[in-house]
């Protein structure tokens, strides 16, 4: 049963420290002036890590299709929350006397 | 043809008519039952899906609890980036950075005590490992606890008593709102994290959890990197915005 999939313990040591890693790298770049791409590089490092967590930590690899369908669905609504929500809030003001 | 029988075509036609076994089948009538097995069940491996599913649909809904505060963050630094900025510095980085740390050794301890249930280890070294994840649970907690103390020491709590010298003392008290919700938040679902492993700690002193039943411990184990995933992201939102203009 998929459920009961036992991951080896090397496996769980190798994500934890690309977890450190990529903590570690994610202090190091906001010192480095990258302009706009600091903000690019800081969510990037943190969806990877995320991702890391979600993967192995807590087993979704190895879950059933209809699990990875409701996590997916948790980050997809996530994303049209700011998708539509920045929507209004980065284009107010693109049309003449819109502003506010 | 009546309307009837073209009804019951349509039905036999579609996936939703025919009885599914969402494990795949394991299909045991005549077996003995396993003392865990609740009686709507096929199996343990089934019972097992079904729990994990309804904690991800839970997780679901923390994810959207969370995303309604990220997306305030979203919208008020928009709407005041530099303000943002000097506000962030104010926060310790060392302190955030440990934490960050301390959050992702637990996430590895409690991984292990996860697999220590599902490969039947003593029930002394998966209490052993819940214990360790209880720790560091708690020692973020402590260093969380000394930096709300700077914060109202310093007078850059929001309210009556908000001080701030620098030059947006109002887009600041707008950070630091969100940062204590955020972070407060948080905090309050480590302290839940720590009372569900009391109690899981307690029920696998008694033996509870082996390789045919760990679901508490499974389950458990989603909450407790769930509480992690937030914190990667409060992190480097939080702490890390703009430091490289300091860096000079």
């Amino acid at each position: 049963m998929s459920a009961g999939h036992v991951a080896p313990k090397s496996m769980y040591y190798m994500v934890f420290l690309a977890l450190l890693v990529g903590t570690g790298l994610t202090v190091a770049a906001a010192f480095v002036d990258m302009g706009a791409m600091n903000n690019v590089v800081m969510l990037a490092i943190a969806g990877i890590k995320a991702s890391l967590v979600v993967l192995f930590f807590m087993h979704v690899r190895w879950s059933t299709r209809l699990t990875w369908v409701v996590a997916m669905a948790g980050f997809f609504w996530l994303l049209i929350l700011f998708g539509l929500g920045m929507a209004d809030y980065l284009t107010r003001g693109w049309v003449a006397g819109t502003l506010r | 043809m009546s309307d009837g029988h073209a009804h019951a075509e349509h039905l036999s036609g579609s996936t939703y008519g025919s009885p599914v076994h969402v494990d795949g089948g394991h299909p045991a009538p005549g077996h003995a039952h396993h003392p865990k097995l609740q009686h709507h069940f096929d199996d343990m491996g089934q019972q097992a899906e079904a729990a994990t599913l309804g904690m991800w649909v839970f997780l679901v809904t923390e994810i959207m609890f969370f995303g309604g505060l990220f997306m305030a963050y979203l919208v008020y630094r928009h709407a005041s980036p530099s303000a943002f900025q000097e506000a962030s510095h104010h926060l310790n980085v060392f302190y955030g950075t440990l934490n960050t740390a301390i959050l992702i050794v637990s996430s590895l301890t409690m991984a292990l005590g996860v697999r220590s249930a599902q490969t039947s280890a003593p029930a002394k070294t998966q209490v052993m490992w819940i214990v360790i994840t209880m720790m560091f649970g708690a020692a973020f907690l402590g260093i969380k606890a000394i930096e709300y103390t700077e914060k109202f020491r310093d007078h850059i709590v929001p309210g009556p008593n908000f001080r701030w010298e620098g030059l947006y003392p109002h887009g600041a008290e707008q950070f630091y709102s969100l940062y204590f919700c955020m972070t407060g938040l948080h905090a309050l679902h480590m302290v839940i994290g720590l009372g569900i492993m009391t109690w899981l700690a307690l029920t696998a002193l008694r033996g509870r959890y082996n390789a045919d039943y760990y679901t508490p411990v499974e389950v458990a184990g989603l909450y407790w990197h769930f509480v992690d995933i937030v914190w990667i992201f409060l992190f480097p939102l939080l702490y890390l915005i703009g430091r490289h203009y300091h860096a000079a």
